[in-house]
């Protein structure tokens, strides 16, 4: 039989490690959506005296190079610190599983950009972000252009969907231009506020649909 | 490792029926010469022979005359002859209008699309939910200026069959040309040309146990259909190039080895594949009508799972199938199909198209079905979505 991974692939397919979801997670993050066709949630246990990751899991819905690298990603992370863990690349994902193949790169990358954001929440939640510069549209913008637009499988500034963007007192009010009924309202609503009450001066997200 | 192979995407391809290789050998072996006119030596006259007589066979089977029918490398080809071909009659007399449903096949869709570029306006008939095309959309479409209407016989993925006779009736009476793609439907289901008034038909050889790599296309009388493949005076004129001898031997002979009773069996087991699923698998959706579809053809969205994930693990259990992922596809593009007909993107990537064909049997649906089971838990096991239920 010929198959189109590696047999560590397969075998990470087959057999994926650290499965699951962390319910009293120190930090997580939900990468990618359904529309890409790939979608990766990284959760996080970090022990403060040390900032190791003590813990961590992923859910995939995704394609195997996806479920096979949100596996490996959570065996290189476990038990380094947040400094070590944030450095881990695509590379060497792809290269602990034996190579994956070019095309499948953005599928693949998503577990890495999975972690990394994990800990970015963690570290904006614990107050340990060193850059404290103040939220701007411009940042709020940037951050928007993580959140897919499940229409289309493109982030939903460049779909146009983010209307308009308010910051006042650290309250942030986002309108998005679909109908509150849309059956995607929901789910970009909870990862409009993932994304953004994270942020170290955001006191109060408030996400409106323009009908 | 799996002990046997299930081989579920009859669509894409065929495994050779034997008796169909025992037809063809000879011409390879014996009689290898090019067809030659009725003045040629021996050999060749009966290479010519072999050639005649597989096209009547053919032509017989829809309904047609001998000289209505032309044999092509496969539906790629037939699909760009027909739209090619009356572009090229029509495009600087009648107008450069052309009608195309929206989920075609890739020959259909992109040489309308081809057309576009050389100056040719398309309309894209919307289908509905089950995948139907609009026929009010239909009618208002067609102008003056309209040359050809193209709308398959029946969709290669979800296998829903289009009202044909409804659409040739509306062409006919639009007096506007009309080429419906039969890969997906020719000896499977019955086409008579005299009934559906079709100018066109495109049907293909690998989709019913023939060999790769041969097709044809009907051309009813007097449809203006230009030579752009030019060379020699082969096909009446109308495709250049040595005919595939043992390959229109081996179209032939597929033709007459499918049975009424193999395609009822083949409905059996797609039936019986869908009420399992439906009943034995939660948060699944069927694509495509329930019984307006080819005999052949199950199409199942598993939903909150990725489905080139699905086939993988099928893959490693003996089970070969397709899906509408864009992970799975050469173009990284998810199913246009399921998406013409309404679905998100999650509901394309989630689609398994089951198809199948002469060598599968009733065990085949029964262990698909037990191993989907598995493979569908597990996958949502650790799946992020539908996590609520």
């Amino acid at each position: 039989m010929k198959f189109p991974y590696s047999e560590k692939v397969l075998e990470h397919f087959r057999n994926p490690r650290n499965v699951g979801k962390i319910d009293d997670a120190d930090g997580k993050a939900t990468v990618g959506s359904p529309a890409c066709g790939d979608m990766v949630a990284v959760y996080i246990k970090v022990d403060p005296k040390d900032s190791r990751i003590s813990d961590v899991k992923f859910e995939s819905y995704g394609c195997a190079s996806n479920i096979a690298t949100g596996s490996i990603i959570t065996e290189l992370a476990k038990g380094r610190t947040l400094e070590e863990a944030k450095s881990i690349t695509w590379t060497q994902a792809s290269d602990a599983l034996g190579g994956l193949p070019k095309i499948k790169a953005h599928c693949s990358v998503l577990a890495v950009d999975g972690l990394r954001s994990a800990i970015q929440n963690y570290e904006e939640k614990h107050g340990l972000v060193k850059d404290m510069t103040p939220t701007t549209v411009d940042v709020v913008r940037r951050r928007l252009g993580k959140v897919m637009n499940p229409l289309t499988g493109l982030d939903m500034v460049r779909t146009n969907l983010v209307k308009e963007i308010e910051i006042k007192d650290g309250e942030v009010k986002i309108v998005v231009d679909l109908p509150d009924n849309h059956q995607f309202a929901p789910n970009i609503k909870e990862e409009v506020i993932d994304k953004i009450e994270s942020l170290w001066d955001v006191k109060k997200v408030v996400v409106e649909f323009t009908e | 490792m799996p002990e046997k192979t299930s081989y579920l995407d009859n669509a894409a391809a065929t495994r050779l029926d034997e008796r169909v290789m025992d037809a063809m050998k000879p011409y390879f072996f014996d009689i290898y010469a090019v067809a030659t006119s009725e003045f040629g030596y021996s050999l060749g006259i009966e290479a010519r022979e072999a050639v005649d007589n597989s096209r009547n066979i053919i032509a017989n089977a829809l309904g047609a005359d001998s000289d209505e029918f032309i044999f092509t490398s496969g539906s790629t080809e037939s699909g760009n002859i027909a739209l090619k071909g009356v572009a090229l009659a029509l495009g600087n007399k009648k107008g450069k209008h052309i009608i195309v449903s929206k989920i075609e096949d890739f020959p259909v869709l992109q040489s309308a699309k081809a057309l576009e570029k050389q100056g040719f306006f398309v309309t894209y008939l919307n289908v509905d939910k089950d995948g139907f095309v609009d026929l009010e959309q239909l009618k208002e479409s067609i102008t003056g200026e309209t040359i050809l209407v193209s709308v398959q016989h029946a969709n290669q993925e979800i296998g829903t069959v289009q009202d044909i006779e409804e659409i040739g009736r509306i062409c006919r009476e639009k007096k506007t040309f009309f080429h419906t793609d039969a890969t997906h439907t020719f000896a499977r289901l019955p086409i008579d040309v005299k009934k559906i008034q079709a100018d066109m038909i495109t049907v293909s050889a690998n989709t019913i146990h023939g060999p790769k790599g041969v097709g044809g296309l009907y051309i009813r009388k007097e449809t203006p259909v230009a030579k752009w493949m030019d060379g020699g005076f082969q096909e009446f004129n109308l495709r250049a190039g040595q005919e595939n001898i043992p390959g229109a031997v081996g179209f032939a002979k597929a033709v007459e080895l499918v049975t009424p009773e193999e395609n009822a069996k083949l409905k059996d087991m797609r039936d019986r594949l869908i009420d399992l699923v439906l009943e034995k698998i939660p948060h699944t959706t069927l694509n495509g009508h329930r019984t307006k579809r080819t005999p052949q053809n199950a199409n199942i969205t598993f939903h909150f799972v990725e489905g080139e994930s699905l086939t993988l693990h099928l893959d490693m259990r003996g089970f070969s199938v397709s899906t509408g992922s864009a992970c799975f596809s050469r173009s990284l593009e998810s199913s246009h199909v399921i998406r013409g007909i309404g679905g998100d993107h999650e509901r394309a990537h989630g689609s398994l198209r089951f198809t199948f064909g002469r060598y599968n049997s009733m065990d085949d649906v029964d262990s698909v079905v037990s191993a989907l089971e598995d493979i569908v838990r597990s996958l949502r096991k650790i799946s992020p979505l539908g996590k609520k239920d």
